[in-house]
Parts: C-alpha cells; sequence; structure tokens
C-alpha cells in the first residue's frame, strides 16, 4: 500500500457547458483526516462522486487506494466505504441486519461476518437495540453504526459526507472521536461538514469554489495565510471574494447584489 | 409591548412518544427568538402546533393573542411559516412560485414589494430558473421570500439553515436581522448552536423539554463551575488523558481546543490550571496552552443536556409512555406533509 490514499490530477468534470469540477489537484495522505469543505454547488459532491467510482471524469487522472478512477472503478468500490447523513443503513432492518447484509455485499465469509457484528455491537454498546429496528435509534447512534458498517469491510479510505448533521453536540463529538480512532487505526477518513468547528478537528482541509480547490493545508496554515482567526471565516473570504466578516447586518444595496453567479448552481 | 407567542403546558405525544413535554415559554412582539437543538428535540412539532397544522393533546398557546385550535383560520392569514423541508415548487421558477404564493393569499408581489425587496434583489438575477436548480442557499432565500409575501405580521421559520453552507447561513441571518429592524417577530429554529448569538433570547429544547430560556449571553455564562480550554498539538492524546484525570467530568474537542470541566464545582480556576497542565506534562503532553476560557451556548448546552440516547440504557421508541421521543417525530404522522406547505 502507498502512503498517498488518494491522488488527485486535474480533474475536472463538465456537464454540458458547465464545468462543475474544473481540473482540481490534491493529494490525502493515508490515515489522515482530510476536511473536503466548500459551499454549497461548489463541486464537493460531483468530486466526491469522482473518486468513489460512481462517475466518469471528463478529464484529468485520479487514484484512489492505488486504483485508477477510470478503468478501476469497481476494483475502488471494494476498497472505500462511504457513509452519509441519511440512507447509510436499512431502517427497517436492525443494526445485526444491516451488517450481514453488508457483510454479504462486500463478500465477507458468514463467519467472518458474524465475529464482526459482535465485536462492533458491544464496542457500540447496543445491548438489546441490536435486534430492533435501526429506525427506532437515537439519530446519533443510527450515525455511530453507520460509520461502523462503512468500516465492516475494513476499507482504505472512508468518505462521510456530512456524518455529524442534526446530532446533538455531545454525539457531535463522540463521532469525531471514533473518526480519530478510524484514523488512528490506519483508515484514511475524507469528511464533508457545514460545521465549521469541525474542519478544525481534520488534519487537513481543502475548500472548493467554484469547482476549483480555493484553499488546501492545515486548519493554522489556513488561518495563518488569510489572517483570520477561524475556519469560518477563511470560508467567507474564499466564497465571498471582496465582502468582509461580519456579525452586524449590513443593508442590502440595490442592484449591487452581493451573491455570486456560482451561488444558484 | 405584547407578546406574539404565548404556550403554556404544551403537551404533544405521538403514540408512547411525547414529543413537547409541558413546554411553557413567550415570544415577545419585535423579538428574534431562536430554538436551538438537535433533531428529534420537537422543534418542528411545536412550530406545526403554533402554525396550526396541528393541535396539542393539552396545554394551550396562542399566536399574535389568537388560540392556535380555535382560531386557526386566522393565525393563518397573518403568520408567514418556512417549514424545514424545501417545501416550494420545483417545476416551478423562482419568479413563477413567488406569484403562486402571492396569489394562494389574495395578493401581489407588486403590492407586496417594500417587504420582500431586501431577499427578492438577491434572487433577482436567478428569477426564471427553476426552483430545483437552485442551490441549498437560494433555495431557503426563495422560501423566506414566500412566506413574507402576503405581508405577515410575523415569521416562523423551521430549521432555514440546515444543511446550508457556513456563508449562506451567515448571508440568511444578516436578511433576518434586517427583518426583525423592520419590526417583524420571528421566531426560528436551528440545530446550530453557534448560531444562537444571532437571536435575542433563545430556547434551548432536547428530547420534547426546554431546558433554558434566555438571551444567548445569559445562557452561557449561567455555568456553574470554571471552564478550561486546552490547545495542544497533540489534541487527541490530551483528550484520552484528561479522561483519566481523576476529577475529570466532562472533555470535548470544540474545534482546535478542548472544552474541560471539573467534578469539583468550587476548585478555583487557577489551581485548577496548574493541576491539568501537570497532569498532561506527566503524561508526556506539554500543552501549548491551559487558561480559563468563556463558555459558548454549546458548552451550556451540553452542561444542561445530560447524557445523550444511548440504545442501551435510553428508553426506544414505543417501549415507555414518557420521555422515549425518539428521533423525529415530524417524521411520523405528519409525514404527508412533504412537497406541500
Amino acid at each position: 500500500m502507498t502512503d498517498v490514499a488518494i491522488d488527485a490530477r486535474a480533474l475536472t468534470r463538465t456537464f454540458g457547458t458547465f464545468t462543475a469540477v474544473d481540473r482540481i489537484t490534491f493529494a490525502v495522505r493515508t490515515g489522515e483526516v482530510f476536511g473536503f469543505l466548500g459551499a454549497n454547488g461548489a463541486g464537493k459532491t460531483t468530486a466526491i462522486r469522482m473518486l468513489t467510482g460512481l462517475l466518469q471524469p471528463s478529464g484529468g487522472t485520479a487514484t484512489v487506494a492505488g486504483h485508477d478512477v477510470y478503468k478501476e472503478s469497481e476494483a475502488i468500490k471494494r476498497r472505500i466505504g462511504y457513509m452519509s447523513q441519511r440512507f447509510s443503513l436499512y431502517e427497517d432492518l436492525s443494526p445485526r441486519e444491516n451488517i450481514r447484509l453488508y457483510g454479504g455485499i462486500y463478500d465477507l465469509s458468514l463467519k467472518e461476518i458474524r465475529q464482526r457484528a459482535d465485536g462492533m455491537l458491544s464496542r457500540l454498546d447496543m445491548g438489546s437495540a441490536a435486534d430492533r429496528a435501526v429506525r427506532e435509534l437515537p439519530l446519533g447512534w443510527r450515525q455511530k453504526l453507520a460509520l461502523s458498517v462503512a468500516l465492516l469491510h475494513r476499507p482504505a479510505i472512508v468518505f462521510l459526507d456530512e456524518p455529524t448533521s442534526g446530532v446533538d453536540p455531545v454525539t457531535r463529538r463522540q463521532f469525531w472521536e471514533l473518526i480519530y480512532e478510524t484514523a488512528r487505526a490506519g483508515t484514511t477518513v475524507l469528511v464533508t461538514t457545514h460545521y465549521m468547528d469541525e474542519a478544525e478537528y481534520c488534519d487537513r482541509i481543502s475548500i472548493m469554489v467554484d469547482g476549483r480547490i480555493g484553499a488546501l493545508g492545515t486548519p493554522a496554515e489556513l488561518k495563518q495565510e488569510f489572517g483570520v482567526p477561524s475556519i469560518d471565516e477563511v470560508f467567507v473570504r474564499l466564497a465571498r471574494p471582496g465582502q468582509e466578516p461580519r456579525k452586524d447586518p449590513v443593508p442590502v444595496k440595490t442592484g449591487a447584489t452581493t451573491v455570486s453567479d456560482g451561488e444558484a448552481r | 409591548m405584547s407578546s406574539s407567542v404565548t404556550a403554556d403546558n404544551v403537551v404533544k405525544a405521538f403514540g408512547a412518544n411525547t414529543a413537547l413535554d409541558r413546554v411553557s415559554f413567550e415570544v415577545r412582539a419585535g423579538e428574534l427568538f431562536g430554538f436551538i437543538g438537535p433533531d428529534g428535540g420537537g422543534k418542528t412539532t411545536l412550530f406545526r402546533i403554533l402554525v396550526t397544522l396541528m393541535t396539542p393533546d393539552s396545554g394551550r398557546a396562542t399566536v399574535l393573542g389568537l388560540d392556535v385550535v380555535r382560531d386557526m383560520w386566522a393565525i393563518r392569514q397573518r403568520v408567514g411559516y418556512m417549514p424545514g423541508r424545501f417545501s416550494l415548487y420545483p417545476d416551478l421558477s423562482v419568479e413563477e412560485n413567488l406569484r403562486f404564493f402571492a396569489a394562494v393569499f389574495d395578493t401581489t408581489v407588486e403590492a407586496s414589494y417594500a417587504q420582500i425587496a431586501p431577499i427578492y434583489e438577491q434572487l433577482a438575477p436567478f428569477k426564471d430558473r427553476r426552483a430545483a436548480a437552485l442551490s441549498g442557499g437560494m433555495k431557503q432565500k426563495l422560501a423566506l421570500c414566500c412566506a413574507l409575501v402576503h405581508r405577515p405580521e410575523m415569521l416562523l421559520l423551521d430549521e432555514p439553515t440546515t444543511g446550508v453552507d457556513a456563508v449562506s447561513r451567515r448571508e440568511f441571518w444578516d436578511l433576518l436581522a434586517r427583518l426583525r429592524e423592520g419590526g417583524l417577530t420571528i421566531v426560528v429554529s436551528t440545530p446550530y448552536m453557534d448560531e444562537a448569538d444571532r437571536c435575542d433570547r433563545v430556547a434551548l429544547i432536547q428530547r420534547g423539554r426546554l431546558l433554558a430560556v434566555d438571551a444567548p449571553a445569559a445562557v452561557a455564562r449561567a455555568f456553574d463551575r470554571p471552564l478550561i480550554g486546552i490547545r495542544s498539538s497533540r489534541r487527541y492524546d490530551a483528550l484520552l488523558t484528561l479522561r483519566r484525570f481523576p476529577h475529570v467530568r466532562s472533555v470535548f474537542p470544540f474545534g482546535e481546543v478542548l472544552h474541560y470541566t471539573d467534578q469539583r464545582a468550587d476548585v478555583p480556576a487557577s489551581l485548577l490550571v496548574d493541576e491539568l497542565r501537570e497532569f498532561l506534562r506527566k503524561d508526556g503532553i506539554d500543552a501549548a496552552e491551559v487558561v480559563r476560557i468563556e463558555p459558548t451556548v454549546e458548552d451550556a448546552f451540553i452542561a444542561r443536556m445530560g447524557e445523550p440516547e444511548s440504545p442501551a440504557t435510553a428508553p426506544l421508541r414505543g417501549t415507555r409512555p414518557t420521555n422515549a421521543v425518539g428521533q423525529d417525530p415530524q417524521r411520523g404522522p405528519a409525514d404527508e406533509e412533504t412537497g406541500a406547505r
């Protein structure tokens, strides 16, 4: 295994005349927690779909876990895990049944599935909830379970798409501890979030703006580069150039709209 | 001035799940009032009761002095409501959506222009675009515009910034601040604790109960012991070490800083700082910084919320009569509302 988990070079995707992802180049190191940030419509989802083998790029190159995104998308799918805010688990199935289903999808033996399920359910302290429908679990626990299930087949890289949205503040922090544990165990983590404090938990972050990578570095480096005290303000500087971060309302002037064209995608 | 909203012991249950458990509060006229809390707390159920889409099981609530059960038709004319899910017509353009909602309320976009102008000006460049093709932030601005088009006396906005990026969220709150300056009463809910500071007063809500109702600064201040911030380049190691400190009550990562509270409420902060620094050092972690810090609304929320629900210990949905809010009552009986207003 190489020490580069994701290596994207000039990766591009167009839809008709619209360039959703515009020659992005970045690398994610093995075992890194990499924050993949950007405004709504900046191109994050399109980029993630290419990196997870779900969408063919229009140009550029990328390897994920050493596999080429053009020719080896099936191999990529076996080597990655994916979890989103929604739809990661079947809500009518119990945690144990979900684990069995995903284990089967990833071709694990029945013995492996049973062993990993038992370990996972006891680590998560599921108790009798292991055999009740997932729908009955508190949201935070569903999310922790979803992360564990995404890691069931021991992927090299796990993609987490807004995993903590709407979760209570304590569970949100516990979830991040799970992310740290995951990375410590050697799995690379690529995570998107709208909580700017969570950006600070990442080893490095990239911020996409209008299909391009507008900034890339450790949180500390980016704050220094932009001369601001928080990632929130780095984000504002990038997404709305020319507009100072502010707390107080300022009147919206007639004709001088503050909305950039990219906003409405 | 008078109250725009009153709630007196409002209770709502879905089967065995108590979504709202004796909720009482008051929103003053002209206030920007926020309900802050995670999913499943009861925010959406409460909003639906206030906008007369649902009736309480017991207790009483008024909006603009009108009873939410008896006076439902009058309330609907006088409030603007933005549901938590995107609820506009995706196949209609920005302008068509706006004209549609104006027509439903027997008015026109032109007649209401003064009220919607600050928002409409931001939407104008995209007025011919289908609503489905807007970004998250722009969709929310359009929904706000549609909620304002009949010139309501009060706005109720259910999670207008959820899933919206940080910059669009700021812009949305700037718009709310402008509307409030114009005299509009606004009740808004959000799961983002950092948005509490944009409100005049907030109610922290979790599992159907209000944990606190006050100005955001007062909510944050009501913290009964020192809060210590620890900054270290080895944050995760520092976290694991502090978890083993004999007197630890809680330690959580808050962005780049760890927030620590002690079991001993009366220990002086300066002593605590020294103890923690020494404890970290013994474990080979030279913390760059250990200092007393001011609590945020999120710290206050964590301190008040108690243990998060766990599947092993918390009552599951449908298994106990009380406190079993489960995740989202809004996903229950009211689900048919998706896509409609």
